[in-house]
């Protein structure tokens, strides 16, 4: 049974050397949609990501996954037990190893012993190959990430989000997709909005960060507007883009 | 002919010790230089054990690899709190550490004084005296932990070793507690080092603690750099490279008063010139 909201952020708050990059915030993810994010440079969207995602340690306050109890800390390691998977705004891939080996390292077993002696070669190599497959990165299994163009790396950072296999299966998925856009050719913005079509279709929630308000408008189901790490503004998108205020903190940038 | 199979055991003495820096340094990043301080355990382990029980040297292998493991997590645990840099810094500590309980331990090392008369290896009353026996047991050795070597590195596990040392922090982001992968591969890697220490003790029927300073590590480092980084073949290659390439050039024909040293130079000149053009070392996939 799935919960109204798959993530919920309660009074959060992170300060960077006095400043305030989450300043008491509180977000609920309603579970199945694509939730956009926007906001301008430095409102905190990607230290929102980074906080649930235990690279940085959050100040005060806690999340709930999936109705889950409190969780004043998160650990990076623990994410994907809650269902819950990244990218990153500046691809962080795995440089030297193949674009075949950056999706299989997220399929395999995860514990110690059971990746020393995993069986499931053949089945995992086919779960693989169809995901390169998805985002046309194909033929260039073999070539290491460190050597693909800036877009494939982008589409490369997708599929390993995509291959990921969460958790016990319990949990809605929750993807937190920091600016997979940018900079792309018409032709891959494609695949990758048809991708995020797909995780929703699936059941899936998705967190978009984005700047393109086409983009935000065409896709988002619901939208939240940061500025200095507070909420300025949710809604559904075509909403609230109208609003006077969230012009402002745009224009002021 | 001895003089070969001299060399040849030493080749696969260090290809042991190279294979098993290679899975830390290479495979999962982790800069230790302490690969000394496990050999040394395995060749003390084995030298203690067979001139005072007189146990059956295998028996001593299998001893010198539990007591290995059990300090190597220890030494792995605390490096585990380090990074980059810093890991490698923390890393020499703990051989110096090591080397100055070999020196100072006298009534278990005998210290500086070394221990003298330890026995070669004998199996179902069969004594590898020869050391074209030697050899062969020597080779065997090498090549089971070439093959352990290569089943790790072409496991899941390694997979997620080289992922590590590409990216810890999103290495964990997707679902790996990736400290017990270090600590894994960091015993593991120290274990095979210590069946290493073992041969030499038995080999050279001597032991004594300027074998395994800190300068030894370093030199296995430079096996498994010029070797080239990430690849078990290239460790291999890296051993027989700097142990015969003294060797070779001792047949160059320098003038006899200045040959020692200028064989020294051009050793020292042949190791900068590959790192200049062949920075990934012989066989390498992979540069710091």
């Amino acid at each position: 049974m799935k919960k109204e909201f798959a993530l919920t952020v309660n009074k959060m708050a992170k300060h960077f050397d006095g400043v305030h990059a989450l300043d008491d915030l509180s977000l609920e993810f309603p579970t199945g949609e694509i939730i956009g994010l926007v906001g301008p440079n430095g409102s905190g969207k990607s230290t929102l990501v980074n906080v649930l995602t235990g690279i940085v340690n959050f100040d005060e306050g806690y999340l709930t996954v999936d109705g889950s109890k409190k969780i004043k800390k998160i650990q990076a390691y623990e994410i994907a037990d809650y269902g819950i998977t990244r990218t990153f705004q500046d691809s962080r891939l795995f440089e030297q190893m193949t674009v075949l080996d950056n999706i299989l390292v997220v399929i395999t077993k995860r514990g110690v012993i059971s990746s020393l002696f995993e069986t499931h070669k053949d089945f995992h190599l086919a779960h693989a190959y169809k995901i390169l497959e998805r985002v046309g990165l194909i033929e260039k299994k073999d070539e290491l990430a460190h050597d693909l163009s800036y877009g494939q790396r982008k589409l490369l950072e997708i599929g390993r989000a995509l291959a990921m296999k969460n958790g016990t299966g319990e949990h809605a998925e929750i993807f937190l997709l920091d600016e997979p856009f940018a900079g792309l050719f018409p032709e891959m913005r494609k695949v990758v909005s048809e991708i995020i079509l797909e995780m929703k279709q699936a059941g899936h929630t998705v967190l978009l960060i984005e700047h393109s308000m086409e983009i935000i408008r065409d896709l988002c189901d619901y939208l939240f507007v940061l500025d200095s790490g507070q909420l300025l503004a949710e809604g559904e998108p075509d909403a609230v883009l109208a609003r006077k205020s969230v012009v402002e903190a745009y224009l002021g940038e | 002919m001895d003089y070969l199979i001299h060399l040849a055991i030493l080749v696969g003495i260090y290809s042991i010790l190279a294979i098993s820096l290679n899975l830390v340094v290479g495979y999962t990043g982790l800069l230790s230089i302490t690969q000394a301080a496990f050999y040394g355990i395995g060749a003390y382990a084995t030298a203690i054990l067979l001139t005072t029980t007189g146990v059956n040297f295998f028996v001593s292998v299998l001893l010198g690899i539990v007591i290995t493991a059990v300090v190597s997590l220890a030494i792995g645990y605390i490096l585990s709190k380090f990074r980059g840099d810093y890991y490698a810094l923390g890393s020499f500590g703990f051989n110096i550490i090591v080397f100055s309980i070999f020196l100072n331990w006298q009534s278990l090392t005998r210290g500086p004084l070394g221990i003298p008369g330890i026995p070669r290896p004998e199996i179902f009353g069969f004594t590898f005296s020869e050391n074209i026996h030697f050899l062969l047991l020597t080779a065997v050795f090498a090549i089971v932990i070439f093959l352990l070597a290569q089943y790790i590195t072409r496991s899941s596990f390694g997979r997620v070793l080289q992922a590590i040392r590409e990216d810890e922090k999103v290495t964990q982001v997707f679902g790996y507690n990736t400290i017990f992968f270090k600590l894994t591969i960091f015993v593991i890697g120290a274990c095979m080092a210590s069946v290493a220490g073992s041969l030499f003790a038995s080999y050279i029927t001597y032991v004594d603690p300027s074998s395994f300073t800190l300068a030894e590590s370093i030199f296995i480092l430079s096996v498994i750099v010029l070797g080239g980084l990430a690849d078990n073949t290239g460790a291999v290659c890296g051993a027989i490279f700097l142990i015969l390439l003294p060797e070779i050039l001792r047949f160059v024909g320098f003038p006899t008063d200045v040959a020692a040293q200028l064989r020294q130079a051009t050793y020292g000149l042949i190791l900068i010139l590959l790192m200049l053009y062949r920075p990934q070392g012989l066989m390498g996939k992979y540069k710091i």
